[in-house]
C-alpha cells in the first residue's frame, strides 16, 4: 500500500514543495496578522493580538513539522543512497541564457536538508519565551526554513545565489529586533548591542557575498550556464580558478566561521534569541562547508589544491586560537560560539585534504555539530529563561536543583568535548585520520584542539553545575519541564545514535564523495599535481 | 552469549537510577551488584575456556565506523590477554560494588555512585576486549569519562572537581599522543584492526603508507613524521606509549592520581588502583608486537617506568594522608609493570598487573575500612593503635603490606613455583628481567634493575610507616572516635577476606601460567616475542597474528628458563637475593623509626631540609605545570580574546572601518591604547604565516 502511494506520487516537484512549504504558513500567518480586528486607533487589541500569537506559534510549529514529515517521506521513499549522483531533480525554464530553476540533492545535500527540517520544530518550540512581536518572529523563522532549504537543495547557481544571501535577512532580524539587551558604541554612534551584532554580522557576509556575485558572473560568461551539474564538468583554466577559489572562499569562510573573520559569531550568538542561537550554530554556519564541497573543491580542484596549505593553517590557528580564547571566556554563549569556530576549524581543515575521510569526517562533523551545538544553546537557552543572565559566574551547584538537565548538559559538554560514544568524536576523529594521512603536522596541532576542548568545556560545566548552592537568586530554580525534555532528548538520541553507529550517516555520504573525491584526484593527476 | 560479559554492567549502569526511582537505593544497589557479579562469574569461565582451554576467538558485533578503508567494528575478543583483564574487572569491581554497599550506605547518591561504577566497568570491559583501536580509544576515553565523574562525585566539595578536571585533561594529553599514534597507525597499514596490523608486522609485510609510491617491509620502514624520517614501528610505540602515560600516570603525566584520592574510597580502589591505570600497561602488551621490532620505544618505556618507579617511591615516604600513601605507591608500581614491558617481559607485567590489583585493591579497600571506622580521618599522624579497634582490618592490611612489600623466601621452590605473597612472585620476576636485559645489553636494563631495588626499599619503608603509624603505638586519636568508631560492615570485609586470598596466593598459583613453564601455552600468541619468533620462522608465513607461538619473555631470563628449567642459576644469588634484603633493609628501618618511642620524632628527613621540601612538595610538579601550562594557557586564551579578537580584528576589522568613515583618520591616530599588544599579536599572526610556510613546503610535494 505504501509502496503504491510512493510510486503514484513519484515524479513530482517534491524538493520545491518541501523548500517553499514553510512559506506557506508565513503567508497564513501575515494573512491573519492582516486581517485581525483593529481598533479605532489603528492598533490591534490585547486579547485579540494574544489569540494571533497563540495562532502564530500553532502554525510555525505545523509547518516546520509537516516539513520534516515531508522531508522524511522523501528520504525513505524516494532517496536512494547507494546513488551518488544527484536525486530528485527539478528543472524549469527561468530567466533564460543558461540560468533555468533547478532543484536536486545528493549523498552531501540529503542529510542538511533533514537536519534543517529537524531542527527547526525545535527552534520554534524553543521560542516560548518570545513575547514581542511574536507573529513576525514566526515569520521571519518559516521564512528562513525555506532559505535555507533552498540553498541545500538548489542546482543552480544563480538559484543558489538568491537563497544564499536572502537567509542573511531574516538572520539579521532576528538578531537585531529579537536579541539582547545592552549598548555598543560602533563607529561613533551609541546603538543596542543586538544591532551592532546584526550589523556586524550583515557587513562581514555581506562583503564575502559580493565577491562571490562577481564570481559567479564571470563563470556564466565563462560557461554560458548557471547549471550546477554542468560546472562541476567544466574545467576552468587553472589562472582563473585562483581567482574564483579566492572569491567564493571569501564568501564561505566568512559563513563557516573561519579565523580570522570569525569575529562577528560570538556577537551574534551572544545577542540572538535562543532559538537564533540554535539555527545558527546548527544550520547556518554549515552553509559555509557545503559551499566548499558542492564547488570549490569540484569546480576548483587546482585551486583547491594549491590553497589547502593554507586553510590548513587557517584551521590551525582557528581550532587552537578559539580554544584558548573559550577558555577565558565569562560568558555562556560565548565560549559556545568560540568552541564552534573550533569545531568548524577541524571541518575545513578535513575537507580540503580531499581524503575520504577527512571529508566524510568533515561533513559528519558538520551533521553532529548540529545536533551538540544546538543541544548547548538550547541547555544555555533553558538556564537563560530562569534567571535571565548568561554570565557564568551567576550560577553554581545548579545540580542539586536541576539533576536532569545536570545529566543532559553533561551528555552534550562531553558530546562537544568529543567522547567517543557520542557523534562528536566521529567527525573530528576522522578528520584528523584525513589530515594525518597529508601531513602529519596538521593533525598534531588540532590535536591539542582535543586537550582544549575538554578544558573549556569541563571548566564550564564545573562552574555552572558543581559546587554549592549559594547564590539566592537560583535557590527556587527549577528543572527542565516537558518541552524542554522532549527537545533535548530529541537531540541527544540522534547524537548518541550517531555516536555508537555512525553507519547510515556515512554510507550516505560515501558514494557522493566518492565521486567528488575521484574527480578531484584525476583533475589533480591531469596536471600532474598528484 | 560471550558480549554478555561486557554488556551486564552497562544494563546495570543504564537502569541504576530508574530501578531507584522504583525500589529505592538499596534494590539498585544489589541489582547493579548482581549484575556484575554475573559478569564475574563469566568472565572467570572465560578465562578457564581461553587461557586453559586455549579457545581464543573474537565476537564481532557490528559495524562502528566505514569510511573509505577507515574501518572499525564492535567486537569482543577473546585472548588469553583480555581474558586475564575480563577477570581482575569483573573481579575488583564485583568485590568493589559489594563493599560500596557498606561503604556508601550514608550517602544520598548512592543509586548515581553505583550507576558510574558499573559505567566504568563496561567501559573498562570495552577496552580490554577490543578488536581494533577505535573501540580500544572509545573504552579509553570512556575510563576517563567514569574517572572524571566518580573523582567529582561529591561535587560540592572544590578540591573534588579541581581533581576531576585534572584527571581528565591530564589524560587528555596522553589521548593526545594516543590519538596520533592511531592515526600513525592508520595512515602506515591502511587499517586500525588487530589482526590486520599485528599480522602484517609479524609477517614482516611490505607496506606502502598512504600516498607513497614505494613501500618498504614494516620493520624497516621508515615515515616522514612532523618534519623528520623516523622508523615507523618506533614512531608508533612512542605515541602510543604517551596514551599510556597519560593513563596510567607515569612520570610526568603522573600529576592526577594522588588529586584523583578526592574521589570515594572504593573508586580509588577500582579505578585508581587495580583497573583503570593498568590500561597503559595493557596497551603496551596488546601492542607488544611494535615495542619487539622497535627498541627504542621499548627503551623509553623502560626508562619511563622505572624512574617513574622510583620517583613516586620517593613521594610515597613523607605523605601524611594514608589514601595518598597508597596513590604513589600504585603509581611506582605501575612503573614496575611498565618497564618489565620494556624490557620485553610482557608475561611478567601482566602477571605483576594481575597480582597487583589483588593487593592494592586490599589495601585501598582496607584503608577505607580504617577512614570509615575513624570517622573520616585521613591523617596517619592523627591516628595510631588502631588494631585494638579494627583487629580484622588490622590483619587484612598485614596481608596487603606483605604482599606489595614482596615477603617470600627466595630460592625455595615447591615444583617450580617459587615461595611467596603474590607481590614477592611477580615482583621479582619483574626484577630478574631487568637484571638479565641489562645482561643483554637491552637499554636500560640495569638502569631499571637498580630504580627497582631502590624503589623496593622504599616500598618497604613507606608501606610499614602506613602500617605502623596507623595500627600501633600510642592512639592519637579523639575520644569521641576512639570510644565509639564505627562499626565496619560485613559487606565491606567479605571482599576483603577474598582479596587478601588473592595477595598471599594468587601469585603461587597462577605463576606456571604467567611466567613459568606452561606460558607459551597460556598466552597462546597473545604476547609477542621476536626471540621466540626468530626461533619458529616457519610459523610466520602461516598464519597472520598466530604466526608466533610467543614466549612469555625476550629476555635471557626465559631463554634460560628453556634451557635446564633453573633459570635462577644464570643469575648471580645476589641478584636472587636483592629484592629480599632490599624489602627487609625497608622494613627494619620503618619498625626502628615507628616502633620506638614516639613515632612522630623526626627521622632522617627533616623539615626545612631541601630533600624533604623537594619529596614533600611531589618534586614541585603541580607547580611547576600550574605556572607552565595552566596560567600561561589561561593567559594566552584572554589575550587572545581581548587584544587578538577585540583590539586587532574587530579594531582594524569592522569597528577599525566604522571608526575610519565616521570619524576620519584622525581619530586612529589618536587611539594609542594598545599599540604594545598590537605587536605582539603581529608577531603571532607571524607565526600563522610560518606555519603555514611550512606546511605549504611540505605539502608541496604531495
Amino acid at each position: 500500500m505504501n509502496e503504491l502511494v510512493a510510486e503514484s506520487l513519484a515524479g513530482q516537484p517534491w524538493l520545491s514543495l518541501l523548500t517553499f512549504l514553510p512559506l506557506i504558513g508565513a503567508f497564513g500567518i501575515a494573512l491573519r496578522q492582516m486581517m485581525a480586528k483593529r481598533g479605532a486607533d489603528g492598533e490591534i487589541g490585547a486579547v485579540e493580538q494574544k489569540q494571533i500569537d497563540k495562532v502564530s506559534r500553532d502554525v510555525a510549529f505545523l509547518f516546520t513539522f509537516g516539513a520534516l514529515a515531508v522531508s522524511v517521506f522523501i528520504f525513505v521513499a524516494y532517496y536512494d543512497p547507494t546513488l551518488g549522483g544527484y536525486q530528485l531533480v527539478e528543472h524549469a525554464a527561468w530567466l533564460g541564457g543558461g540560468v533555468s530553476y533547478k532543484m536536486g540533492v545528493d549523498g552531501i545535500s540529503i542529510l542538511f536538508v533533514l537536519l534543517t527540517t529537524f531542527i527547526m520544530p525545535i527552534c520554534i518550540a524553543a521560542s516560548r519565551a518570545i513575547e514581542k512581536r511574536v507573529p513576525e518572529y514566526m515569520i521571519a523563522f518559516l521564512i528562513m526554513e525555506t532559505l535555507i532549504l533552498g540553498v541545500f537543495c538548489a542546482l543552480d547557481l544563480v538559484v543558489f545565489y538568491l537563497f544564499f544571501e536572502a537567509s542573511l535577512i531574516p538572520m539579521f532580524l532576528i538578531i537585531g529586533v529579537w536579541g539582547s539587551k545592552g549598548e555598543k558604541t560602533f563607529g561613533g554612534f551609541v546603538m543596542p548591542s543586538r544591532v551592532y551584532a546584526a550589523v556586524k554580522f550583515f557587513l562581514y557576509t555581506l562583503l564575502g557575498s559580493v565577491l562571490m556575485l562577481v564570481a559567479i558572473l564571470w563563470m556564466w560568461r565563462f560557461a554560458g550556464t548557471t547549471d550546477i551539474h554542468a560546472l562541476q564538468q567544466t574545467t576552468f583554466p587553472a589562472g582563473a580558478q585562483k581567482w574564483l577559489w579566492l572569491a567564493f572562499f571569501a564568501s564561505f569562510a566568512v559563513k563557516m566561521p573561519m579565523w580570522p573573520v570569525h569575529t562577528w559569531l560570538p556577537d551574534a550568538h551572544v545577542q540572538a534569541p535562543t532559538a537564533g542561537s540554535v539555527i545558527l550554530a546548527a544550520i547556518l554556519l554549515k552553509m559555509g562547508g557545503y559551499g566548499f564541497l558542492r564547488f570549490s573543491l569540484p569546480m576548483f580542484p587546482i585551486a583547491s589544491a594549491d590553497f589547502a596549505p593554507f586553510v590548513y593553517a587557517l584551521s590551525i590557528v582557528a581550532i587552537v586560537y578559539t580554544s584558548l580564547v573559550a577558555l577565558a571566556q565569562e560568558d555562556m554563549k560565548k565560549l559556545i560560539a568560540y568552541s564552534s569556530v573550533a569545531h568548524m576549524g577541524f571541518v575545513t581543515m578535513g575537507i580540503f585534504t580531499g581524503t575520504t575521510q577527512g571529508i566524510e569526517g568533515g561533513l559528519f562533523q558538520m551533521l553532529s555539530h548540529g545536533f551538540i551545538s544546538g543541544a548547548l544553546f538550547l541547555c544555555v537557552g533553558v538556564l537563560y529563561d530562569r534567571a535571565h543572565t548568561r554570565e557564568i559566574a551567576a550560577y553554581g551547584g545548579l545540580v542539586h536543583r536541576m539533576p536532569f538537565y545536570a545529566f543532559l548538559f553533561l551528555f552534550f559538554t562531553m558530546g562537544n568535548v568529543g567522547l567517543p560514544g557520542i557523534s562528536g568524536f566521529v567527525g573530528e576523529f576522522l578528520t584528523m585520520a584525513g589530515a594525518f594521512k597529508v601531513n602529519s603536522w596538521i593533525a598534531f596541532f588540532a590535536a591539542f584542539g582535543v586537550i582544549l576542548s575538554a578544558a573549556y568545556a569541563l571548566r564550564l560545566y564545573r562552574q555552572v553545575m558543581y559546587g554549592d548552592l549559594t547564590k539566592s537568586g537560583l535557590m527556587a530554580i527549577v528543572d527542565v519541564d516537558k518541552r524542554e525534555i522532549a527537545m533535548l532528548v530529541a537531540l541527544l538520541v540522534f547524537a548518541l545514535f550517531l555516536g555508537v553507529y555512525p553507519h547510515p550517516a556515512l554510507s550516505v555520504f560515501a558514494p557522493s564523495v566518492e565521486i567528488l573525491t575521484t574527480n578531484y584526484d584525476a583533475a589533480l593527476a591531469a596536471v600532474g599535481a598528484r | 552469549m560471550e558480549p554478555f560479559v561486557v554488556l551486564l554492567p552497562l544494563f546495570g549502569a543504564l537502569l541504576a537510577m530508574p530501578i531507584a526511582r522504583m525500589g529505592g537505593p538499596r534494590a539498585a544497589e544489589i541489582a547493579t551488584t548482581a549484575l556484575v557479579g554475573v559478569a564475574c562469574v563469566q568472565a572467570w569461565l572465560l578465562f578457564f575456556d581461553v587461557g586453559i582451554g586455549g579457545h581464543a576467538r573474537t565476537i564481532s558485533l557490528f559495524t562502528w565506523f566505514q569510511s573509505g578503508n577507515f574501518f572499525a567494528d564492535w567486537a569482543v575478543r577473546l585472548d588469553t590477554l583480555s581474558a586475564v583483564m575480563l577477570v581482575v574487572v569483573n573481579t575488583v569491581s564485583f568485590l568493589v560494588h559489594a563493599y560500596s554497599i557498606g561503604y556508601m550506605h550514608e550517602d544520598e547518591g548512592r543509586p548515581r555512585f553505583f550507576a558510574y561504577l558499573s559505567l566504568f566497568t563496561f567501559a573498562m570491559l570495552c577496552l580490554v576486549t577490543a578488536d581494533n583501536f577505535m573501540q580500544l580509544f572509545f573504552g579509553w576515553e570512556g575510563v576517563g569519562l567514569a574517572s572524571y565523574l566518580l573523582i567529582g562525585f561529591w561535587f560540592k566539595k572544590k578540591s573534588a572537581n579541581d581533581a576531576a578536571i585534572k584527571a581528565f585533561v591530564v589524560n587528555r594529553v596522553g589521548d593526545f599522543g594516543f590519538a596520533l599514534g592511531i592515526f600513525c597507525v592508520y595512515y602506515v597499514f591502511g587499517s586500525v584492526r588487530f589482526d590486520d596490523v599485528f599480522g602484517m608486522v609479524a609477517s614482516n609485510a611490505v607496506v606502502v603508507p598512504w600516498g607513497q609510491s614505494v613501500g618498504a617491509p614494516i620493520r624497516e620502514l621508515t615515515i616522514h613524521f612532523l618534519d623528520w624520517d623516523f622508523h615507523a614501528l618506533t614512531v608508533i610505540g612512542v605515541l602510543l606509549f604517551i596514551g599510556a602515560m597519560g593513563k596510567s600516570a607515569q612520570f610526568l603525566l603522573h600529576t592526577w592520581l594522588p588529586d584523583a584520592m578526592e574521589g570515594p574510597t572504593p573508586v580509588s580502589a577500582l579505578i585508581h588502583a587495580a583497573t583503570m591505570v593498568t590500561a597503559g600497561v595493557f596497551l603496551v602488551c596488546r601492542c607488544s608486537i611494535f615495542y619487539e621490532y622497535a627498541p627504542n620505544a621499548a627503551a623509553m618505556i623502560t626508562l619511563v617506568g622505572a624512574t617513574t618507579a622510583f620517583f613516586a617511591a620517593t613521594v610515597g615516604l613523607l605523605q601524611d594522608d594514608i589514601k595518598k600513601i597508597v596513590a604513589y605507591s600504585t603509581c611506582s608500581q605501575l612503573g614496575y609493570m611498565f618497564f618489565a614491558a620494556g624490557v620485553g617481559a610482557y608475561g611478567a607485567a601482566m602477571f605483576h598487573l594481575f597480582t597487583h590489583a589483588f593487593f592494592k585493591a586490599l589495601l585501598f579497600l582496607g584503608s577505607g575500612a580504617v577512614i570509615h571506622g575513624m570517622h573520616h580521618e585521613q591523617d596517619i599522624k592523627k591516628m595510631g593503635g588502631v588494631r585494638t579497634l579494627l583487629p580484622l582490618t588490622h590483619i587484612m592490611m598485614l596481608i596487603g603490606t606483605i604482599a606489595i612489600t614482596g615477603v617470600g623466601i627466595p630460592g625455595v621452590k615447591i615444583g617450580d613455583t617459587p615461595l611467596g605473597t603474590a607481590g614477592f612472585v611477580s615482583k621479582d620476576m619483574i626484577l630478574e628481567s631487568a637484571y638479565a636485559a641489562g645482561e643483554a645489553g637491552k637499554a636500560f636494563g640495569y638502569y631499571a634493575f637498580v630504580l627497582g631495588i631502590l624503589a623496593a626499599v622504599m616500598t618497604a619503608f613507606y608501606s610499614w610507616r602506613l602500617i605502623f603509624l596507623t595500627f600501633y603505638g600510642p592512639t592519637r586519636l579523639p575520644e569521641s572516635v576512639r570510644k565509639h568508631p564505627h562499626d565496619v560492615p560485613t559487606t565491606m570485609h567479605a571482599p576483603l577476606v577474598v582479596l587478601a586470598v588473592g595477595a598471599l596466593f594468587a601469585g603461587m598459583a597462577f605463576f606456571g601460567n604467567f611466567v613459568g613453564p606452561n606460558a607459551d601455552k597460556f598466552w597462546n600468541g597473545a604476547l609477542y616475542s621476536a626471540s621466540a619468533a626468530a626461533h619458529a620462522p616457519s610459523h610466520e608465513a602461516a598464519s597472520a597474528e598466530h604466526a608466533a607461538p610467543a614466549a612469555h619473555e625476550g629476555s635471557a631470563h626465559e631463554a634460560a628458563v628453556s634451557e635446564d628449567g633453573h633459570g635462577e642459576h644464570h643469575f648471580p644469588s645476589w641478584v636472587i637475593w636483592a629484592p629480599f634484603f632490599a624489602m627487609l633493609s625497608g622494613t627494619l628501618a620503618a619498625a626502628w623509626q615507628y616502633l620506638r618511642g614516639d613515632p612522630l620524632r623526626l627521622g632522617l628527613l627533616r623539615p626545612g631540609g631541601m630533600i624533604y621540601g623537594f619529596l614533600k612538595n611531589k618534586w614541585y610538579f603541580d607547580e611547576i605545570y600550574d605556572f607552565l601550562f595552566v596560567k600561561s594557557a589561561l593567559a594566552l586564551g584572554r589575550f587572545l580574546w581581548l587584544d587578538g579578537d577585540g583590539k586587532t580584528i574587530d579594531g582594524v576589522g569592522p569597528d577599525g572601518i566604522a571608526s575610519a568613515v565616521a570619524a576620519g583618520a584622525r581619530r586612529i591616530v589618536k587611539v594609542q591604547s594598545g599599540y604594545m599588544y598590537h605587536y605582539a599579536f603581529i608577531m603571532l599572526i607571524g607565526i600563522a604565516a610560518l606555519v603555514t610556510f611550512i606546511v605549504f613546503r611540505l605539502g608541496g610535494g604531495q
